[in-house]
C-alpha cells in the first residue's frame, strides 16, 4: 500500500533544475532511501515533502491526501516528520524541551489557557510528558534527560533529532543523512534503530544515505538520483548493479 | 549539595522545581512585602520604579529574550499604553479596566508592527521597530486631544476599588501585585507549549516549522503579549511620573530596555529583574561617581550613554548570559560546594551552523 507518492516532483532555483520530473512511491512499513552523488537533489526532495520548498510543478500525496499546497506547519500534524543534514536542535534548551516541542502538533490548550495554567493544561502537560518518556526509552536517551543540547556530543545529538521527530507521531520519518558525522559502532546502532523505528512503531522510514554499508543492511528498496532526475529503483543490489548509477558515481 | 530524584512529570511541570526554591521565594515576598514598613517613602518609590522597569524589561524579554526577535521600538509601546491609560484615568474610567484597556491598545499596536515584520529578521526587524518608534513618538506630538500634544499631560492618582492611592506605599504594592501577577502569567506561557514554541523560533526556525509551529502566528503571538505587558507597564509609568510628555518615549528609552534585557540575561526571566535592578542603580551610581571623576570627564554631559554603551559592549564580550549568568555560576559554585571546577562554564566553540531559513 503506498503512503506517499510524488508525481512528477519538479524544482527549479533560477534556470537550475534541481529536481527535474521525478516520480516515486514509498509504500507503507518499508524502509526507502535515497542515494546519489553530492548535488543530485536529495535533500531537495526532503525539502519538497516537508513543504519548505514550493514545487514548481508536480504533484505529492501523502496517506490519501494531496499536500502539495498545505502549509509547512501543517505537515507534522499530518504525520510527517523530519531531521536535517544537519543537526537542527534548539542548541539552548535541555533535551527533554527539545523533545517536548516535538509534540507540538498535538497541542490540546490554547495560549489563554496557559497563561492561567488551568488544570486541563497540567493534564494536556502530563499527557506530553509520558509520550516524550516512552521515546527518551525507546531510544536510550534517560542520562541526558536534563542536559542542555549544546554541550552534547555530536553523535547523541543526532539521535536527539530523531527522537524529536520521533515525539511527532509520525506515520512516515524523513532522515536526512542520519549516520554523517557518526563512528562505526553509533552507526550500528543506528541501524538497529531504524528497523526499530519501522518494525516497533510502525513507522515508515525515507532517508537519505551515503553509507553504502547502512543502506544494504536495512534498505528495503533504493532510489538513486543524479541531476535532479531519477535513475534506477529496486532492490540496494539491483540499484547498485545498475550501470547508470555506476556511471553517475564513476563518470565515464 | 541538592540531588533532586524524579518520582513523578508533576516535579518538571510545578512552578517550582523543589522545596528549597520554595522556600527562599516565600522569604523574598516576605522581605518585599514588608519592606514599606522598614525604609522611607523615597526608597520605596525608587522600588516602585523597579517593578515598573521590571515589567517593561519582562515584555522585552518576552519578545528578544525568548522568542529571539530584536525590537528596538519598545518605548512606543510604553508610550501608548501611557497615554490610553492616562486619557482613559482622566475621564473617569476606573484604574484596572483603564490599564487593560492601555495594554490591549499598546497589544493591537504591536500586531500591527509584528504581521508585517514577521517577515524580517535581525538587523531589519530592529530598524523596521526603530521607524515605528520614531512615527509614534510624532503621534504623540500631534495628536494633542489624546496626548496634551508636546505640552503633555497630568494623570491622577489612581484609583483603586473607589479608594485613591496617593501614597508611595500604595503604589509600591500596585506595582508589586501587578507584576507578580505578569510573570506568573509569563512562566506559565513558558511551561507550556506556547512558550516551548517561542524557544523553537529562536532557536532554530526550521525546525520548529518542521515540528509544527506556525512561525507567522507564535511570532505575530509573541509580539502581542510583549506590547501588552509594555503597555501595562506604561500604565505604571504614567502614574509614577505624573505627567506625561512626547520626549520621554524615546528611541533611547528602547535602547535603554534593549540594555536591561542584555545586561540582564537574554532568556530568562530573572535577568529581566536583574536588569532592571541595574538600570535603575546605574544612574545613581554615575552621578556619585561624576563627583569623583576629574573635571574633563565628569562633567561630559554623554558619560552616561557612553557609560551604557562600554557596559553593552563589556558584557556581549564577556558574560554573554548577563547579570543572570554570574547569578547562576554563583549559585552553582555553592551547590557544588567543595566540588566546584573551574573548568565548568569555560565557553565552548561551536562549530556547526547551518543552513538556515532566509
Amino acid at each position: 500500500m503506498t503512503i506517499l507518492r510524488a508525481q512528477d516532483l519538479a524544482i527549479n532555483f533560477g534556470g537550475i533544475k534541481a529536481v527535474d520530473g521525478i516520480t516515486f512511491d514509498v509504500n507503507k512499513g518499508e524502509i526507502f532511501t535515497i542515494i546519489g552523488p553530492n548535488g543530485a537533489g536529495k535533500t531537495t526532495i526532503f525539502n519538497l515533502i516537508s513543504r519548505i520548498y514550493q514545487a514548481t510543478s508536480g504533484k505529492l500525496v501523502f496517506d490519501g491526501d494531496d499536500i502539495t499546497h498545505m502549509p509547512p506547519h501543517r505537515i507534522a500534524g499530518r504525520g510527517i516528520a523530519r531531521t536535517f543534514q544537519n543537526v537542527e536542535l534548539f542548541e539552548h534548551a535541555t533535551l527533554l524541551q527539545n523533545l517536548l516541542l516535538g509534540q507540538h502538533a498535538h497541542r490540546k490548550t490554547r495560549p489563554w489557557e496557559e497563561v492561567l495554567f488551568l488544570p486541563r493544561v497540567r493534564v494536556a502537560e502530563r499527557e506530553i510528558r509520558r509520550r516524550v518518556e516512552e521515546i527518551i526509552d525507546f531510544l536510550d536517551l534517560q542520562h541526558y534527560r536534563d542536559v542542555v543540547v549544546q554541550h552534547l556530543p555530536y553523535g547523541v545529538r543526532k539521535v536527539i533529532e530523531v527522537a524529536r521527530a520521533l515525539c511527532t507521531q509520525p506515520k512516515l520519518i524523513l532522515l536526512d543523512e542520519p549516520s554523517s558525522g557518526l563512528n562505526v559502532e553509533e552507526t550500528e546502532d543506528l541501524s538497529f534503530w531504524i528497523r526499530d523505528i519501522r518494525d516497533d512503531l510502525g513507522i515508515t522510514v525515507v532517508m537519505v544515505e551515503h553509507d553504502l554499508a547502512l543502506v544494504n543492511d536495512v534498505s528495503d528498496r533504493v532510489m538513486a538520483v543524479n541531476y535532479g532526475r531519477l535513475i534506477a529503483t529496486g532492490t540496494p543490489a539491483d540499484v547498485q548493479n545498475h550501470p547508470d548509477v555506476i556511471k553517475a558515481y564513476l563518470g565515464g | 549539595m541538592r540531588f533532586i530524584f524524579k518520582t513523578r512529570y508533576d516535579q518538571d511541570i510545578n512552578l517550582f522545581p523543589h522545596g528549597g526554591a520554595v522556600f527562599w521565594y516565600s522569604l523574598l515576598a516576605v522581605t518585599l512585602l514588608s519592606v514599606p514598613l522598614i525604609v522611607t517613602p523615597f526608597y520605596v518609590g525608587e522600588l516602585s520604579f523597579l517593578f515598573i522597569w521590571s515589567l517593561a524589561g519582562l515584555s522585552l524579554m518576552v519578545l528578544t529574550g525568548y522568542t529571539g526577535l530584536i525590537s528596538i521600538g519598545h518605548a512606543a509601546f510604553l508610550g501608548i499604553g501611557a497615554y490610553v491609560h492616562a486619557y482613559l484615568v482622566r475621564h473617569g474610567v476606573p484604574f484596572i479596566p483603564a490599564i487593560l484597556c492601555g495594554g490591549f491598545a499598546a497589544a493591537a499596536a504591536g500586531l500591527v508592527i509584528g504581521i508585517p515584520a514577521i517577515r524580517m529578521r535581525g538587523l531589519y526587524l530592529a530598524i523596521a521597530t526603530l521607524a515605528f518608534s520614531a512615527i509614534a513618538e510624532e503621534v504623540f506630538v500631534r495628536w494633542e486631544t489624546l496626548t496634551g500634544g508636546s505640552r503633555g499631560v497630568p494623570v491622577p492618582k489612581p484609583q483603586f476599588l473607589g479608594i485613591e492611592i496617593d501614597n508611595e506605599i500604595g503604589f509600591y504594592y500596585l506595582c508589586l501585585a501587578i507584576l507578580v501577577l505578569c510573570i506568573l502569567g509569563i512562566v506559565n506561557l513558558l511551561r507550556a507549549p506556547t512558550g516551548r514554541a517561542w524557544i523553537a523560533i529562536r532557536d532554530s526556525e526550521i525546525a520548529a516549522q518542521s515540528m509544527g509551529v506556525n512561525l507567522a502566528g507564535y511570532k505575530a503571538l509573541a509580539f502581542a503579549v510583549s506590547a501588552f505587558l509594555a503597555g501595562i507597564a506604561g500604565g505604571l509609568f504614567a502614574h509614577k511620573v505624573g505627567y506625561l510628555t512626547p520626549d520621554i518615549f524615546t528611541p533611547i528609552l528602547s535602547i535603554q530596555l534593549l540594555m536591561l534585557v542584555m545586561v540582564g540575561g537574554v532568556g530568562s526571566i530573572h535577568g529581566a529583574i536583574f536588569g532592571a535592578i541595574f538600570l535603575v542603580l546605574l544612574p545613581t551610581v554615575i552621578s556619585i561617581a561624576r563627583d569623583y571623576l576629574p573635571a574633563a570627564i565628569g562633567q561630559q554631559p554623554a558619560l552616561e550613554p557612553g557609560i551604557y554603551g562600554l557596559i553593552l559592549v563589556l558584557v556581549v564580550l564577556l558574560e554573554p548570559l548577563g547579570l543572570n549568568g554570574l547569578w547562576l555560576k554563583i549559585k552553582f559554585f555553592f551547590s557544588q560546594f567543595p566540588m566546584y571546577k573551574s573548568a565548568t562554564f569555560k565557553r565552548q566553540k561551536t562549530y556547526m551552523r547551518t543552513e538556515r531559513l532566509q
